[in-house]
């Protein structure tokens, strides 16, 4: 069996999209928390510095450039995350805790983002700080700034920890599917192997139930409730039709036994002779329909399905070309069994399979004129083997083609020859019950019967076993 | 020969006990599987007519009961299930035929026939002889009044058939069954063709026919007509 594709079941694709939604739904919502709080400390920042410069200014204005300096020297030292700078306007520094006028240029709006050099326990180390540069009169430049360099830090940390937790996320979610696919597939499996015996014929099996009480369960629970219903009909169906052959049996039996009987007492070759003797021919005729109806019937109903053995499609076409070859030399038809080097053995029921061909090639001496030609053959196809019974006689009509393997189909041009009506109706009942088709192809001109089977062994031909049939082909096969 | 014949259809046993006496033979009867038994075990029969479908006891636990008493008596199963699996099992149980109803009373006849016959202490017969006719079983090859026949393998198989059975009657449903092996109706009378080929082969030339056609039963091989 094919081993189901675990990407490809209907469990997988819905977790699949389902993690793809819920990663995007919480890349969203944690993106706009965090955008929204950096933005909301940025502008807190901003704010701050902002009031710190309007502070300054105001101390310039009132003071002078004296004064801002003794500010802003003793704002420098008190070692917090503030950050001071002035300048005059050829950036060189007049007082401040950084060393250099940053090499950033501001925006539109003055605020400016760098880094800066910081001694921290006597080691310098590169920090970010954000601030606010603001032009003093006479040239004079000012930055006030606050260290953001944890903060920055934080938010780089944050966003790698975002991806990798979406990454994560994603795999484990996979991960799950994969685990919750292969759990769904194995309890689908189930269903399917059960459903595949039982379209092989085998109504008897049901789906095993969990116990857990769960959605395959219920599933499980209706299917097997439903072959229940299905084998209760079929069953009754069947006895149906075995009460009525068997009723009609008995009588026909007693009709041909009573007519035998009457025969015996009269002087053979007297008129009421040969009258009984026509009555129980017609009496044959009925009793044959019957027979082959009922065949029909339990060949679609599957009950001979038991007698299912390893067979050999050669045998059967040799076996039935040597029986029907003097009938069709008889009518001097051109008669030829051609079987490839490879032979095809296939699982079937020997019986009904041989009577399937049989049908085909009497119909084909049938209805093929004298001088005509008819070949049977077995041909290797791409899906298995076949059995292939070709004439050149009159064939059948394309639009006539669907319609003769009905029952009791016979063409208008077939309707003075003999025959049941039902040849034809059993091929295609043995080709249903073995998987197989039964086409009817143009063999221009004629008719091209095809017997198409699915499953084969292909075996080299000096393989197989003799054909000879010194021994009854009894094969009990379960 | 005495016939057992055990079938609850009270109809079908009366014509089936009537067209039997009327062939010769002396006719017991029982409606149902014990009496049956009972009857099978208690007075020897050169042959049983057995309906599969019994009341009491089935025919073919009767069948395997009888064979459990060491009785050998043959045993031939009417039935009116025709499935090959139902005549595959009737045979496992112990039957030596089957006929499917509704059956040709002369059918049912030359199968009792057979059967019989297939008794006798059957030595391993090398050569059989119908007249001048010869054949050898172990070389495979046919003689008639001391020149050669040639025959294909099938037309030996159906000559050694009918030979074995001499001047008994062989339906064409046992040429099927029993040369062909196969079990269905071939709707046409291939079986027909193929004894006139052979009745070609062995009888054309010759002044006495040894290969006779019986009209409405089937046909049978014997010396003098």
């Amino acid at each position: 069996m094919r081993t189901p594709d675990v990407f490809r079941t209907q469990a997988f694709r819905i977790i699949a999209i389902y993690l793809a939604i819920f990663a995007l739904s919480a890349l969203a919502l944690v993106g706009f928390v965090y955008w929204n709080t950096a933005l909301v400390m940025d502008r807190q920042n901003d704010e701050t510095i902002e009031a710190e410069i309007t502070g300054l200014v105001e101390q310039y204005q009132r003071q002078g450039l004296p004064g801002l300096t003794d500010v802003i020297i003793g704002r420098s030292v008190r070692g917090d995350q503030g950050l001071y700078l002035l300048a005059n306007n050829d950036r060189r520094v007049i007082a401040g805790n950084l060393d250099t006028w940053p090499q950033v240029q501001p925006a539109e709006n003055g605020l400016v983002e760098f880094a800066y050099e910081r001694r921290i326990g006597g080691k310098p180390e590169l920090r970010r700080a954000r601030g606010r540069t603001f032009a003093l009169t006479q040239g004079f430049l000012l930055l006030v700034a606050r260290d953001v360099h944890e903060r920055r830090e934080l938010e780089a940390l944050f966003t790698t920890m975002l991806f990798w937790g979406a990454g994560l996320m994603i795999v484990l979610g996979l991960a799950g599917g994969v685990i919750v696919s292969r759990n769904f597939l194995a309890r689908l499996d189930v269903i399917n192997r059960t459903s595949r015996q039982i379209m092989h014929g085998d109504l008897s099996h049901r789906v095993p139930v969990s116990g857990a009480g769960d959605e395959f369960d219920d599933l499980s629970g209706h299917l097997n409730r439903m072959l229940d219903r299905i084998e209760r009909l079929l069953h009754g169906m069947r006895e149906v039709s075995d009460n009525v052959a068997h009723d009609l049996r008995s009588p026909l039996n007693r009709l041909r036994n009573r007519l035998e009987l009457a025969a015996m007492r009269q002087p053979a070759d007297s008129e009421t002779a040969r009258d009984i003797e026509a009555a129980v021919q017609e009496t044959d005729r009925l009793i044959a329909t019957f027979n082959a109806l009922l065949l029909i019937a339990e060949t679609e109903a599957g009950s001979v399905r038991e007698s299912m053995e390893s067979l050999s499609l050669d045998d059967v076409i040799e076996g039935v070309g040597e029986l029907y070859g003097p009938l069709a030399d008889e009518k001097r038809l051109h008669f030829s069994v051609e079987v490839p080097a490879a032979s095809a053995v296939i699982r079937g029921n020997r019986n009904l399979i041989t009577q399937a061909l049989a049908n085909l090639v009497d119909n084909a001496i049938k209805y093929t004129p004298s001088g005509g030609s008819v070949v049977v053959s077995l041909e290797h196809g791409p899906t298995g083997p076949a059995l292939v019974v070709a004439d050149d006689g009159p064939g059948i009509p394309p639009e006539e083609r669907a319609r003769v393997t009905d029952r009791f189909v016979r063409l208008e041009s077939s309707r003075h020859t003999p025959g049941t009506g039902l040849g034809l109706s059993l091929v295609a009942a043995v080709a249903r019950m073995h998987d197989a088709e039964l086409a009817l192809e143009d063999n221009r001109p004629g008719l091209r019967a095809v017997l198409r089977f699915r499953k084969s062994e292909i075996v080299p031909r000096t393989a197989k076993a003799m054909p000879a049939r010194a021994e009854p082909r009894v094969e009990e096969v379960h | 020969m005495r016939i057992l014949v055990i079938e609850d259809d009270i109809e079908a046993q009366r014509y089936l006990v009537k067209g039997l006496k009327e062939a010769g033979h002396v006719v017991d009867e029982a409606g149902d599987g014990d009496t049956g038994l009972t009857l099978a075990l208690s007075r020897p029969y050169d042959v049983a007519i057995v309906d599969r479908m019994l009341p009491k006891l089935d025919g073919i636990k009767l069948v395997g009961a009888m064979r459990d008493e060491r009785n050998m008596t043959p045993v031939l199963f009417l039935s009116a299930l025709s499935d090959v699996d139902d005549r595959i099992k009737g045979l496992r149980a112990g039957g030596d035929d089957y006929l499917t109803k509704p059956y040709a009373f002369a059918e049912l006849l030359a199968r009792l026939d057979a059967l019989v016959r297939r008794r006798d202490p059957g030595t391993v017969k090398t050569k059989v002889a119908v007249g001048d006719l010869e054949l050898d079983l172990l070389s495979r090859t046919a003689k008639r009044s001391g020149s050669a026949i040639e025959l294909q393998p099938r037309e030996f198989r159906l000559l050694e058939y009918l030979m074995r059975h001499a001047g008994q009657i062989v339906t064409r449903t046992m040429l099927l069954e029993n040369v062909w092996e196969y079990h269905f109706d071939p709707q046409t009378n291939v079986i027909d063709v193929h004894i006139s080929r052979l009745r070609a082969k062995i009888d054309k030339g010759f002044e006495a026919p040894l290969l006779h056609t019986v009209r409405g039963a089937g046909y049978m091989i014997r010396a003098h007509a």
